[in-house]
C-alpha cells in the first residue's frame, strides 16, 4: 500500500512515520506488544495509542483505517467537533469500506458528547436502520432508539 | 512522494511530541 501515491501523501501530510523491522528491532515489537506483521499503530503526540490494526489491507481500506485513527485521536482529546467531522466524512465515503459503520456510530457519539443532546444518539440509531443495518455497530446503536 | 520513514522509534516519539503530529508506527517484516 505504501507505493500508492495517495497513501504516501496522506501519511506524509498527517503523521510522523516510523518503522520497526521484526528482525532488526524485536525490542520495539515487545515494547508495543506487536505480535504480527504488518501491525500499524497510531499514537497521539503524547505517545498514547489511539488505533491499531493488523494484517495487510488494500490501499483504500488502509487509508480508511488511518483516517479512523485520526478521528479516534480527536475523540480522545475531547475535540468533539473535529472528531464528528472526521467520523462523518468516513461514514459518508463509499470508499471507506468496513470502517464506515464504525465511523457512523462514533459520529453520533461525538455529536452527543459535543452537544449534550441525546437526540444525536436517537438520530444515529435511526440512521442505522437504513445504512449498515446488518453491521455489529447497528446492534450497539439499537439501544438508542426512542 | 516517498515516505521518509524513521527507524528510531524514540526519536520519532520526540518529533511527534514537538510537532504535535500523531505518530504512525509500522511493524513490518518486509525488506527495508
Amino acid at each position: 500500500m505504501y507505493p500508492d501515491p495517495t497513501v504516501a501523501t496522506f501519511i506524509t501530510e498527517n503523521f510522523v512515520p516510523a518503522r520497526a523491522h521484526v528482525k532488526e528491532q524485536p525490542e520495539a515489537f515487545e515494547r508495543f506488544e506487536a505480535q504480527w506483521t504488518p501491525t500499524i499503530l497510531i499514537l497521539d503526540p503524547s505517545g498514547s495509542e489511539r488505533h491499531r490494526f493488523e494484517g495487510y489491507l488494500p490501499a483504500p481500506d488502509f487509508l480508511a483505517q488511518l483516517r479512523l485513527g485520526l478521528a479516534h485521536a480527536a475523540r480522545a482529546r475531547s475535540d468533539w467537533g473535529d472528531a464528528e467531522r472526521r467520523y462523518r466524512e468516513l461514514a459518508d465515503d463509499s470508499s471507506a469500506g468496513d470502517v464506515a459503520p464504525e465511523a457512523q456510530y462514533w459520529a453520533g457519539v461525538s455529536k452527543y458528547k459535543g452537544s449534550g443532546d441525546p437526540g444525536a444518539l436517537a438520530e444515529t440509531a435511526e440512521r442505522f436502520k437504513t445504512r449498515f443495518s446488518e453491521s455489529p455497530w447497528a446492534k450497539k446503536a439499537s439501544v438508542w432508539s426512542g | 512522494m516517498e515516505i521518509q520513514w524513521q527507524r528510531d522509534v524514540d526519536g520519532a516519539l520526540r518529533q511527534a511530541s514537538q510537532s504535535g503530529r500523531p505518530l504512525l508506527l509500522d511493524f513490518s517484516a518486509a525488506p527495508m
